[in-house]
């Protein structure tokens, strides 16, 4: 493990995305077949450098000064035979592991293990942001949307009836991204047209992060992933409260009036809130914004601040990005900002 | 003709007609000259637009470059490192060398020669013109669809990448056809196909690669113009088409390409490391072997840049294992070099310290290339900055070494003159130190999770300084190429005479003068043997007792 903690300590102070760390199957087992792999080609490595360290050091030599030249040795049939063979038999070990290694991690999303409680979520990407249909959870239907920030239970992997596992069905919305968050699994592309499928399940209550892995346009480098992985209660009651509409604190005048601008202007054409007349499938769902960490796929803090600063111009936060500034008055823009703070 | 009047005027002629003269030559020499120059420039420019990102990947957060603008950067260095700077330096010296070391006096099809180099200098003006018209293409280099669909690609850029790739491919086309033409039909009385030297044998063989592979590339871009220009629907999946499609398209055109770029580089090293170890080359019908074996089998491992597609784990097994294959025949060529090196009396001029340098170097990329065979690990690091390593050390420290090593073993024979030593040295040494620096980091990078093609960073990633390290690298490499420009231009006039053999090498172009004369040879030599030099000076020991 000095090679993964070499690696952890190098960055200073920060989050952990090496491959060298993983907590769930999938990324396990291609840590593993990385190790194995690293060490055959790592003795390779020390075997053919070695010789060719010897070969510069053992026979060098000034220019031919017109002398006589070395013993011409024009090949040999056994010899070639043997490295031809010895390679061959390299391959062939090789093409054992990665078969295991493959029939592991990608596993078929429609059987998931005996008694446990599986998690569907349909992953929808989009330039430059996340979206998530909660499709099922321990075979109920669930059925509300959410963006960017995923929620996960975390398993039990050692108990069958405490298993958490969870399918990923992966689809892209318009161009090609892929869905990588390192400590989990590999990654997967999500792209158009088609439909791939990705799993994992950890027992780590964590937050684990990712982004992006396939270039997707302007703002590829700012659609960023973020796993919570929730003790199971926790996640049973985040659940419940997103599967209900918007919570309507029409008490507050500041609310009422900021809900009436919001639905009044062009916010409504892409962006939803359930239980209102706000139905916009183009951009993240907004009806329990403010349980959310973050804004615009994890790059920025949800505070009221940024929320205010990111309505008034995302092309200053997020250059390129597809939502445009709408020239609000500071008035409106405060309200909705009073609106949007208040989807919890 | 134009290239006799230059010849014959002993004065010196203006600078008008040496002009016309090279732009309506149609001697392989000077074509092979123009190709070497054209990819010299690109190098440049896109040497340049790496720096540029490595500026801007400096810090987390930087804002030294805009986002589109990072986009069109990484975009064009690697159209422009593909297609305006490998493909034309490895065609160039073939050019040149190819008719010398087979005993012709010029290529089969001249005009065709000279024709195919024009298009694919102007495929590359052409690509860049598109600077001019509001932005360069954005989409990198492979230009997954649906990118380059008018939906996402609305301005111009998209057509003149996919035009001016059509109109050099031609050229890359024409080259080929040349190649295979030549070396079939033109080579010295005596010179069996089993006696060609080996350099020529690996340009046949990269030759059949590229007539196998330009036309699907081709064929590809015309259809992305045709959805771009015409509404057809191939790569639009909104309309029934597929995006999927297109990378199956283009990776059975892109892999293949890597093999384009490094065969004639295995060519080189053939030739250079036999000279300056002074011995025959080991195994020659192992290697050549080998070369086939590569240009068939890399046929066939196109799919493995698409292990994340989810092509289902059968496809990715069978692809893995055809790309694990490739690995022998590589090996094989790897064994030989040693195998030739062994045992001999090696004579570290530049020449030879490139061509270790691309042993050493092209070894650590050919076992990165091992672990990307291995389709599981590729879940966690493609599209990663391993990748990024990985293929820089092929072509960077396989590829460009080699072209290196090549550049300083002919250099003398084109220009009469002998390149400086000491600057040389200097040039080997910064380039080896940066290259390591550079692209060894991001191996570490890529494993710690960070994503290739992005225009800035977080700062709590941890990537920081592996992202400082490799731009200090490309701050120590860059040097190197001014040294070499410097090198190259100045020796003309101030490098030592040269003679027709100053690496006392064993093979045809080094039996007429330096620079050879526009018809190569007075006489048309005849051969017996792969080293028709050796036989001249060991007229009791001849290679071909035991060829």
């Amino acid at each position: 493990m000095s090679f993964a903690s070499l690696l952890a300590v190098s960055g200073g102070p920060a989050q952990n995305l090496s491959i060298f760390d993983p907590v769930s199957p999938p990324a396990e087992s291609i840590r593993d077949l990385a190790f194995l792999i690293f060490a055959i080609t790592g003795l390779i490595f020390l075997i053919v450098e070695g010789i060719l360290l010897y070969s510069v050091f053992r026979f060098r030599h000034g220019p031919p000064n017109g002398g006589a030249e070395p013993p011409q040795v024009y090949g040999s049939t056994p010899i070639e035979i043997a490295w031809t063979a010895a390679p061959a038999l390299i391959v062939f070990v090789m093409t054992l592991v990665i078969t295991r290694t493959l029939w592991e991690v990608n596993v078929d999303p429609k059987t998931p293990p005996t008694d446990s409680k599986p998690l569907r979520v349909t992953v929808i990407g989009h330039q430059w942001w996340w979206e998530y249909v909660y499709e099922s959870y321990d075979g109920e239907k669930l059925g509300f949307i959410t963006a960017n920030e995923l929620h996960v239970p975390a398993s039990n992997l050692k108990v069958a009836s405490e298993r958490r596992p969870v399918y990923l069905t992966l689809q892209s919305a318009d161009v090609c991204h892929s869905f990588w968050v390192p400590r989990l699994a590999g990654k997967m592309d999500l792209i158009p047209g088609r439909t791939n499928s990705l799993w994992f399940e950890t027992g780590h209550k964590e937050l684990f992060l990712g982004q992006c892995a396939e270039f997707c346009g302007t703002q590829h480098a700012k659609m960023l992933l973020r796993v919570n992985v929730d003790a199971p209660d926790d996640f049973a009651r985040w659940l419940l409260e997103q599967q209900k509409p918007a919570i309507d604190d029409a008490k507050d005048p500041k609310v009422a009036e900021g809900k009436k601008t919001f639905l009044a202007h062009s916010c409504v054409n892409c962006h939803r809130v359930r239980g209102t007349s706000a139905v916009g499938s183009y951009g993240p769902d907004l009806t329990h914004l403010m349980s959310r960490k973050t804004l615009a796929s994890g790059i920025l803090p949800n505070s009221r601040d940024n929320l205010r600063k990111w309505i008034a111009d995302p092309q200053v936060v997020k250059p390129g990005c597809l939502m445009p500034a709408f020239g609000l008055s500071a008035e409106n823009l405060e309200r909705i900002v009073d609106y949007l703070a208040s989807l919890r | 003709m134009a290239t006799a009047a230059y010849e014959s005027a002993g004065e010196r002629s203006s600078w008008l007609e040496v002009l016309h003269d090279w732009v309506t030559t149609v001697d392989h020499k000077k074509i092979g000259i123009m190709y070497v120059i054209m990819a010299v420039v690109f190098l440049v420019i896109a040497g340049v637009e790496a720096l540029l990102m490595r500026w801007q990947l400096l810090q987390p957060g930087s804002e030294v470059i805009a986002p589109d603008t990072f986009n069109q950067l990484f975009t064009m260095h690697g159209t422009t490192m593909v297609f305006f700077v490998g493909m034309p330096i490895l065609i160039g010296i073939a050019n040149y060398v190819v008719p010398l070391q087979i005993g012709a006096r010029d290529m089969a099809f001249p005009r065709l020669n000279a024709f195919g180099f024009w298009v694919t200098l102007f495929g590359g003006l052409f690509v860049y013109f598109s600077f001019l018209t509001g932005g360069a293409p954005n989409f990198g280099w492979f230009a997954y669809s649906p990118l380059t669909e008018r939906t996402f690609a609305r301005g111009p850029a998209a057509d003149f990448w996919a035009l001016g790739l059509i109109v050099s491919g031609t050229g890359t086309l024409t080259a080929g056809i040349n190649f295979i033409a030549s070396i079939l039909a033109m080579r010295a009385p005596g010179m069996t196909l089993r006696k060609v030297p080996f350099f020529t044998w690996t340009i046949l063989w990269t030759a059949v690669q590229i007539v196998l592979v330009m036309p699907p590339l081709t064929v590809s871009l015309v259809m992305v113009m045709l959805d771009r220009q015409l509404g057809a629907h191939f790569f639009d999946p909104q309309n029934g088409g597929s995006a999927y499609l297109w990378q199956h398209l283009f990776w059975f055109f892109g892999h293949p390409e890597v093999y384009i770029l490094i065969l004639p580089v295995f060519g080189m090293i053939s030739e250079v490391i036999p000279v300056f170890a002074r011995k025959v080359l080991f195994g020659y019908e192992f290697m050549a072997a080998a070369t086939m074996a590569i240009v068939f089998i890399s046929l066939g491992v196109w799919a493995h840049h698409m292990f994340c597609v989810g092509m289902g784990r059968t496809l990715d097994l069978v692809f893995a294992v055809s790309t694990l294959l490739v690995s022998i025949p590589t090996g094989i060529k790897m064994f030989n070099w040693l195998a030739t090196m062994y045992g001999g009396r090696l004579w570290f001029a530049s020449t030879m310290l490139f061509a270790v340098g691309f042993l050493s170097m092209f070894l650590i990329g050919g076992l990165t290339g091992i672990m990307l065979a291995a389709a599981p690990f590729d879940f966690q690091v493609s599209d990663t900055y391993f990748v990024v390593g990985h293929f820089h050390f092929v072509l960077i420290g396989g590829t460009l070494f080699g072209v290196f090593a090549g550049i300083h073993y002919w250099y003398p024979k084109a220009t009469g003159r002998m390149l400086s030593e000491r600057l040389a040295r200097w040039q080997f040494w910064l380039l080896f130190i940066g290259f390591v620096l550079t692209f060894g980091p991001m191996h570490l990078s890529g494993m710690l999770g960070m994503p290739r093609r992005i225009y800035t960073y977080e700062m709590d990633r941890g990537w920081t300084f592996w992202n400082q390290l490799t731009t200090f690298g490309a701050l120590v490499q860059a040097p190197s190429f001014l040294i070499f420009a410097y090198n190259v231009v100045v020796s003309l006039w101030k490098g030592k005479p040269a003679g027709d053999n100053p690496w006392q090498a064993w093979t045809l172009e080094w039996t007429t003068t330096s620079p050879p004369p526009s018809y190569n040879f007075e006489e048309v030599p005849i051969v017996h043997s792969r080293r028709p030099i050796w036989d001249l000076q060991h007229p009791d020991d001849p290679d071909w007792k035991y060829e």
